[in-house]
């Protein structure tokens, strides 16, 4: 009895542990989140979504900023996703068993946890200094590079979840193993791809080191990829750091977009995905 | 060794494997394995754990394809045509030698597109000649009444037993010669058992079919020919009756009584 009482004891501590650290831990997000909604809502207007950047002291908004973030992250997403799930494709389908597939992975996960700062100056070195000048392209650029190693690795992963035992069932069906890994294996790994996209959507629409060496700003609207343009990750950085009252409070407004845009679109991709699967 | 069977004259040879080594890297699995699937007829295998029972199956349709390091040598004749050699289109022998496996593995799609995606690849049929195809082959798994009214919905939603005679209607569907079945029954309960078993007898009539079981009833109730293997190796083969009622060796014997150490 006093084994039992002492197994219980320890099961008692060990599950209040648990409940302490997680709590500790989601307490500060919740503070996180508590801030950022207190002190962006104060600045939400309709000039936010119509008005420029503007200089300080003046009234305005952060439209150029939210189009160049959109369309910086939709290029960096359009021209990354595909390459990394290409590559994870080979890496768990084709490759599985190759030397190659080892040592891309090693380099994809170096890439993974590479400082972003890192792959800004990589393409300030590539492109800005050949250019003459910053762009929106080489944001695009780098903002691609980060999303290659994130959507490797999930789709990889999330492959090498699908049961051998599927590819089996289809190969016997006589599938040729494009139709193996497109109709099967792609199925059955869905949510987890999306996941991935969506990981990597969420990583680079924060990202503001990589594009202060690249898009850097503009204060103006532009949707010119050669030339510079704003993004509200940039706009933030500047913004907050500034001294006056009204860029910080534009800045606590686009960090308040930022993480509603990002929490949204994984709400709703889950949803997707679950929906699709479940029918 | 080589143990033929004694054939009589109105059997014809499906599938006639000569001299069959396998090889996982530097280990022997299969040794000079020789043995005919005849036409129509539905041949078991049976055999201890780790006899070379399921390595067999997959040199018949070269699933192993798929695994570095396993290869086979010498020779598996389907209908006069070598197919280890390397030159032969292993989807389309794939589409001719289905397979069904241990555990059901339904497509991640409705119960329709299981069995109409492999059928639209190497056939182009109108709708209505597809949905023909379909209710045919769910009818031949004995499985139509219970889905009819679903075809739509998910195949994952389905229990184990009806899983696996989806599965089998995915094989039929394509039309194959030969069906392999690696212990279709194992995960299924005695009732789907019957079923898939009783679907076995049917196919049997218009598919040369190899199946492995441990169980020995199973091997009785369905099969026509049987083959036990040990260690790799065929050591005896012939009619079912004869194998299981007077065995010429005594491992034979030892094993079906279970009496095997």
């Amino acid at each position: 009895m006093s084994l039992y009482g002492s197994r219980r004891r320890a099961n008692i501590l060990a599950a209040a542990l648990c409940w302490a650290a997680a709590i500790f831990g989601l307490s500060w997000l919740v503070m996180i989140l508590g801030a950022l909604v207190y002190e962006g809502a104060k600045g939400l207007s309709p000039d936010v979504f119509t008005q420029m950047t503007p200089p300080p002291g003046g009234a305005g908004g952060l439209l150029n900023a939210m189009a160049g973030s959109l369309i910086m992250s939709v290029i960096g997403v359009a021209v990354g996703a595909p390459l990394g799930m290409l590559a994870g494709t080979y890496m768990a389908e084709y490759g599985r068993y190759s030397r190659l597939t080892v040592a891309i992975r090693f380099i994809n996960d170096i890439l993974l946890s590479a400082p972003s700062i890192v792959i800004g100056l990589f393409v300030y070195e590539l492109m800005v200094a050949r250019m003459g000048h910053f762009s929106a392209i080489s944001g695009s650029v780098a903002l691609a590079i980060l999303v290659i190693p994130v959507v490797l690795r999930t789709t990889e992963d999330m492959l090498l979840l699908v049961p051998g035992s599927l590819r089996e069932a289809a190969t016997a069906l006589g599938l040729p193993r494009s139709y193996v890994i497109q109709r099967v294996a792609y199925r059955a790994a869905k949510s987890g791809l999306v996941t991935g996209v969506l990981l990597a959507v969420a990583r680079v629409s924060g990202e503001t080191a990589p594009l202060l060496f690249t898009s850097l700003n503009n204060q103006f609207w532009s949707l010119d990829l050669n030339a510079p343009m704003a993004s509200l990750p940039v706009v933030i950085f500047q913004f907050a750091l500034s001294p006056y009252k009204d860029w910080q409070q534009l800045a606590w407004t686009g960090a308040l977009l930022v993480t509603v845009t990002v929490l949204v679109l994984s709400i709703a991709a889950r949803t997707l995905s679950r929906q699709r699967t479940s029918k | 060794m080589t143990v033929m069977p004694v054939v009589k004259p109105e059997l014809s040879t499906k599938v006639s494997v000569r001299n069959l080594d396998f090889f996982y890297g530097d280990q022997r699995a299969l040794k000079n394995v020789t043995i005919g699937l005849h036409t129509n007829k539905v041949t078991a295998f049976i055999g201890p754990s780790g006899c070379g029972k399921s390595t067999l199956l997959r040199v018949l349709n070269r699933m192993y394809d798929l695994y570095p390091k396993q290869r086979a040598e010498g020779e598996v004749i389907l209908d006069g045509e070598n197919i280890l050699d390397p030159r032969v289109d292993v989807n389309l022998l794939r589409s001719r030698v289905g397979m069904v496996f241990q555990k059901p593995t339904p497509f991640p799609m409705s119960i329709y597109e299981n069995i109409a995606f492999g059928v639209r690849l190497y056939e182009k049929l109108s709708k209505a000649a597809l949905d023909e195809r379909v209710e045919e082959a769910l009818r031949g798994a004995a499985l139509w009444e219970e889905v009819k009214d679903k075809l739509h919905k998910s195949g994952l939603g389905l229990s184990g037993g009806q899983q696996q005679r989806l599965c089998i209607a995915r094989s039929v569907a394509v039309q194959p010669e030969v069906i392999l079945f690696d212990e279709p029954c194992s995960a299924l309960d005695p009732i789907s058992t019957a079923k898939v078993e009783e679907l076995i007898d049917e196919l049997s009539q218009r598919y040369t079919i190899a199946i492995v079981t441990h169980n020995m009833q199973q091997a009785v109730r369905v099969s026509d020919f049987t083959a036990f293997m040990y260690l790799g190796e065929i050591t005896e083969f012939g009619e079912t009756d004869a194998v299981f009622t007077a065995p010429r060796e005594k491992r034979t014997q030892d094993y079906i009584t279970g009496r095997f150490g």
